[in-house]
Formats: structure tokens, sequence, C-alpha cells
């Protein structure tokens, strides 16, 4: 051993090597025990939703340590808002969680009309349809998990379904809409056009349709043992470690807890439809994977009680001071201000085509002050912070994103646990990185 | 402006006239976003475009004075918000003759909290939400209490975040925490208000640990130093990034587009209209 002295340090064993034998030097170290590597897993990784990068210490298979890194996708939406007035705002929160967008208007909606004192003159109809377009986007959206995290674990059929199912919702988004995401449909003091005729019809096939299909999903995975090996009691966080942790949503009902604003601070008027706020008790992936079944269940009925109680009526608010001033039609051209309404401002009305420039051009004024919105989207409490200095444009508005802050348990749901596990357990947290890093 | 035409946008901004450096450390008061010097492309000579910099508020493309309100429909006038106290009752949710739930917490906290008057700084509620403004030192000896006491259970920090009021020179950074009493269903906001030149407050992550990466991003995008975080650098932003970009007088960047022969310029140096 003269040519490969040895002594220990802080960092493990540390070989003098003078030549010679390698066998000898090789036999000096424990394989068993000595496996400690550090694996970098993403922000290109397949299975990480998008640009999430998690650096994993390994012992073997086990990870010992976990970090999340996040901020690959920051685009500064926060400090872009503060440069555009109050309306044009919907446009760049819709693109903040890129899989719950109406929720991110709405939240941005009622948080504007809240500082303009004027939630109880937004119109019944536009409520209702508010209420109608979230439950549909909380479907796609669960979707979207079913189908990816059936995907990261294996169950590559239901990542087709799942995406099928989700395009006729995106459809529906479309026909009401005109767009499948980044809509910018629901805006302060109403929404941007009402809902045709047409999109209810599918609306009432989506909800004959989908019970089936949610029955099929569960023919698929509920008893299938890979899926139930991969999920049960895998990625635990009880119900003070998702408090502590600030973890909402269907993480801390997973858990046990029934902790749903929608029930217990309601908004939209969600206190007025029936519906049930499902848990388990698992606290585990596969008592995620019940509770978001479970909660596509309930959006059903509330989308189905919506469209029973939509009844003709405006969808903007009366008040001419903030409601935009043109209605949208379609031309020759595509679809733009209704001949009608360019007709009377161009011809008829001098008072009324500078009211409508000044409220495009510079918008409306919100008084000073500030005020925080917190609403249920899918991935747990979505709070708006919104602060208005008097001026026609946002002072700050922070986005309290599920996805930034339920990341947070990484750490706790990954260390200890098989490294395959931690996918399933990120994947059962359902960042969105978009929201994320904002 | 005028530029030869197929002259790319970066060569015109680069190769053209020195465009005036934005001033990135004077505070400027006033329209809301700051303004170095007239914006390329909109040298027209109207007096319009030269935004005022000493008037609170903006006054517009046609130079009026006083509201700066040329709709005729707000009559309101951008300020710097001041500690308005508001007095008792609070009101509140579950109002009953004028008292309501603010009026239960802050008699609970009195309660809970001995010191209570030295740690306040004034009491806001604006359209029915509550806002305890808190000494920054002492925020988080006041969320301890808010979260452990029996009648005030704020067990879940919804929320960290910074506003800029450039302008208020020592109170210019405020880091706003949204608490939520799941117990009891109700909300509160506490505000703790620093300085630029010395932005340090204690941090809450002992108290609540969900507020590690809330503080991370409010140090990043603000530059506010929380004593106390067991990890803090910058989250969103690269670990090399100079500067705290959520500052009012960061600028929001972008270059200058040229369009047609004309130069546009980025947002936050246009004309300011509000």
């Amino acid at each position: 051993m003269s040519y490969a002295s040895e002594r220990d340090t802080a960092e493990g064993k540390v070989f003098n090597v003078t030549g010679g034998d390698w066998d000898t030097v090789v036999a000096g170290t424990d394989p068993l025990h000595d496996e400690r590597i550090i694996v970098n897993m993403g922000p290109q990784h397949p299975s990480t939703h998008g640009v999430l990068r998690l650096i994993l210490e390994l012992e073997g298979e086990t990870v010992t340590e976990a970090r999340a890194v996040v901020g690959y996708l920051h685009t500064g939406i926060e400090k872009s808002l503060e440069y555009r007035n109050w309306v044009q705002g919907t446009t760049f929160v819709t693109r903040m969680d890129y899989l719950a967008p109406l929720f991110n208007e709405t939240g941005y909606s009622l948080a504007v009309e809240k500082l303009l004192g004027i939630t109880d003159e937004i119109t019944e109809r536009a409520t209702t349809i508010r209420v109608l377009m979230m439950e549909l986007n909380r479907i796609a959206s669960h979707l979207i998990w079913i189908a990816t995290t059936g995907l990261e674990l294996g169950a590559v059929n239901v990542m087709l379904y799942g995406f099928r199912e989700r395009e006729f919702i995106l459809e529906i988004f479309e026909m009401v809409t005109g767009l499948r995401m980044n809509h910018a449909y629901i805006r302060p003091g109403g929404l941007a056009q009402d809902v045709p005729d047409q999109a209810i019809v599918k609306i009432r096939e989506f909800l004959t349709l989908m019970p089936k299909r949610l029955a099929e999903y569960e023919k698929l995975l509920s008893g299938q043992p890979i899926w139930k090996e991969r999920t049960q009691n895998v990625a635990v966080l009880d119900v003070t470690g998702c408090l502590a942790l600030g973890i909402t949503g269907p993480v801390l009902r997973s858990a046990g807890l029934a902790w749903d604003l929608r029930k217990t601070m309601p908004y939209c008027g969600y206190e007025t439809y029936d519906f049930e706020v499902p848990i388990a008790d698992t606290a585990d992936v596969w008592g995620r994977y019940e509770v978001r079944m479970a909660e596509m269940r309930e959006s059903l009925k509330i989308i189905e009680q919506a469209v029973d109680r939509l009844r003709p009526g405006p969808v903007m608010i009366a008040d001419r001071k903030i409601a935009w001033p043109a209605q949208l039609a379609i031309g020759a051209d595509g679809l733009g201000n209704s001949l009608e309404h360019i007709a009377k401002i161009m011809g008829q009305s001098m008072e009324s085509l500078i009211h409508h420039f000044k409220l495009v051009t510079e918008g409306f004024r919100v008084p000073p002050g500030q005020v925080y919105v917190g609403l249920e989207s899918p991935r747990g409490e979505l709070g708006v912070h919104a602060v208005s200095d008097g001026g026609t444009r946002p002072y700050r508005v922070h986005y309290r994103e599920p996805s930034f802050v339920n990341l947070q348990a990484i750490p706790a749901i990954a260390e200890g646990a098989l490294i395959a596990d931690v996918i399933a357990g990120g994947a059962s947290l359902d960042p969105v990185m978009g929201g994320c890093d904002r | 402006m005028v530029t030869d035409g197929g002259k790319p946008a970066d060569g015109a901004a680069q190769g053209g006239k020195p465009g005036p450096e934005p001033s990135r450390s004077t505070e400027r008061s006033g329209a809301g976003v700051p303004v170095a010097a007239p914006p390329v492309g909109a040298s027209t000579g109207a007096p319009a475009e030269y935004p005022p910099g000493q008037s609170q508020a903006g006054r517009g493309m046609f130079g009026v004075r006083g509201s700066g309100d040329t709709s005729g429909f707000g009559g309101l006038r951008p300020h710097r918000p001041e500690l308005a106290n508001a007095s008792r009752p609070y009101g509140g949710p579950g109002r009953s003759g004028g008292r309501g739930d603010f009026d239960e917490v802050y008699d609970a906290l009195e309660e809970a909290f001995p010191g209570l008057d030295d740690a306040i700084e004034g009491v806001t509620v604006y359209r029915d939400e509550l806002t305890l403004h808190i000494r920054s030192a002492r925020i988080a000896e006041v969320c301890q209490v808010l979260r452990d006491d029996e009648s005030l259970r704020f067990e879940l920090c919804s929320s960290v975040s910074g506003v800029d009021y450039l302008g208020t020179d020592d109170r210019r950074l405020h880091v706003v925490y949204h608490l939520t009493s799941m117990t009891y269903r109700r909300r509160i906001r506490l505000e703790a208000a620093v300085s630029v030149a010395d932005p340090r407050l204690p941090s809450v992550t002992a108290v609540y640990p969900t507020a590690d990466w809330q503080e991370r991003e409010t140090y990043d995008m603000f530059g506010v130093v929380f004593e106390g975080h067991p990890n803090l650098t910058r989250i969103l932003m690269p670990d090399d990034w100079e500067g705290h970009p959520q500052r009012k007088d960061y600028p929001l960047g972008g270059i200058p587009v040229e369009y047609k022969g004309a130069e546009i310029p980025p947002p936050d140096t246009r004309r300011v209209y509000q």
C-alpha cells in the first residue's frame, strides 16, 4: 500500500496514488455506501411540467436532499402591468398561469372592481358566465393534470384521452372568447362579449359527455396496480405540513382539510351554487388524484346550474365611464367594432367619439387604495393584491400564485423518497411554471 | 424623427444620436413613470411632450394644471398614501352596531400583545379590508402572536410582497403580508415600511415557513433584506442580476423600434399620459 497511502478528510477518504496496482486503490472505497451523486433534473426535463429545475442529491436511488430552482420563465408581467391601463392588464395576467387563464382574469377583474367599489354593480349574467367559464377551465386544467401525470407514470393512453376532452373545452372557449388560450375575455366591469347560443348547446353536449369519460378514466386508472403502486403512500404531506408551507388547493384537501375558497370565502356568488368540496384522507398522490377526479364532477354540477340560471341581460356594467364603449361584431374583415357603433361615433355623435377615444386611449381612473382578492384556482389560492394611486394604470399588482407557493413543498415530499417518486410527487402539486415565474 | 429607410432598429439606436441614459439612482416623484429626458422620436416641439417633473399629478398631454384630469371622469388626484388612521369602530364583516370582525381582531391582538401601541403605526380600513401598519422591526413578533393566539389564529400566510412608493423616502419600500385565519375565516393585511438606505426587517420565515420563497421574491424584486431568512437569494432573476426590477425607478427596459422610418420609444420612455 505504499504507492497509495490513504488519509481521512471531511470529504471522505483521500488516496495519494503513486502508481502501481489500481485494484488495491478501488478496493479501498466502499461501492455500496459511497454512491452520493448530485443529479440536476431539468429545466428541460420532460417530467418537470415546463422549466422547473430540481437539484437532487442521491444516495443510490434515494433522494437525500432536494432543491427546486425556479425563475426560468420569468417574464416580468407584474412590472409590465404598471405601464398599461387597467383594462389592458387583463391581457397580461391571462398569460401567467396559462392552464387557468380565466382564473387569472377573474381575479384581476374582481380586484379592480373592488378598488372601484362596483362589485355589486356587475350584472348577474356576467357573474354567472364568469363562474361557468371558470369551472370549465377548472376541468380543462385538471384534465391536463391527469393527462400529464398519467404520461409521466407510464399511462400514455390517459394522456391521449385527457387531451381529447380538453380539446372539447378549448373549442367551447374558442366559440365564446374567440381564442383557445390567453382569452382576455373577463374584464374589469364584466365580459368582453356575450356567450353565443351555439356555445351553450356545445356546453350542454359536454355535460352529457363528460361523466361517461370521467368514468372511463377511473376504469383505466383506479384499479390499475401500477397506478396504485406509483401513487399510494407516495409524497405524503399532512395538514400541518401543508399549512406551514402555505399549500392550498387539491393538495391540502387530499390531506383532509376541506378548505375551498368557493365555500369558505365565497366570491362571484358561489354560495348560491349547490356543490360539495371533495376531500381525501390519505394525503398522498392517490388522494390528490381522487380529489381532482371528484372536483371535475362537482364542476360539472356547477356548470349545469350556471347554464340553467343564465337569463338574457347585459354582460357589461351599466356605468358608461367604465364599460368598454364599443360592442364587438364580426364584419367582412374579421372581428371588430360593430358597424352600428362606428356609424354612431363617426357620423352622429361627436360626444360619443370623444368618449370612446378617451376611454380607449386613456382608460378610466381607479381610486387610490389597495385590495386583496383570493379565489380558488385549480391549484389553490390565487391571490391578487392590487394597488392604485388614483391613476389610469395599476400602481402595483402582485399575484400570489399557487404554483409558486406550492413548489416549496418539493423538499418536504421528495427527501427520503425514491427518485421515481419525485416525479409522481412533483406532478401531484400540479405546478404551472408560467404562473410560478410570472 | 426621420431616419434613412431600411436601417435596422438597433443600428439606429446605437449609431444614431446617443440617447440619454435613463437615470436609475435619482428619485423623481411625479407621473408614476420616471422620465429622464424627452423620449426619442417625440421631438415635435409641442409643450405637451415634456411631462411635469415636480407635479404630483400627471398633467396630461394638454398641459392642464390642477387635477390633471382632462377626462372629466374622475376628478381624482394621484397621491402617495399617507397613514390615514381609521377610527373605532373599524367594522368589517359580521358587523353589528358598527363593531365587526376588525374590532374583534384588534381587541384580541391588543390583549395578546401587550406592547401593541409601540409596534403599530396605524390602522386603515378600506374596501372592507383591515390593514395594520406595523413598525418594521416588530413584524415577526406580531406575526407570532397573530398565528398563535387562540382568538386570532391566522394560520396561513397567504402572500408576502412589496410595493415601492417612490418619493416617500424613509417609508419608500412597503412589505405587505396577507394573513388568513382558517378558523375564523378572516383576512388581515400587515404592512411594514422601510427605506431604501436601510431596507432591513426581520424575516417571518420562523413563524410562517411559506414566507421563504415569497420573501426571496420580495428581496429579488425590491431589494428588501429579511434578516434571519435562511437563504435570502434571488429567485426569479438570475443570480448575477444587478438592481431590483420592481422598484419604480428601475426602467421597464426595451429598445426603440423603428417603424416606417419613425422611431417608437420603449413604453417607459413614452410621453406620460395618465
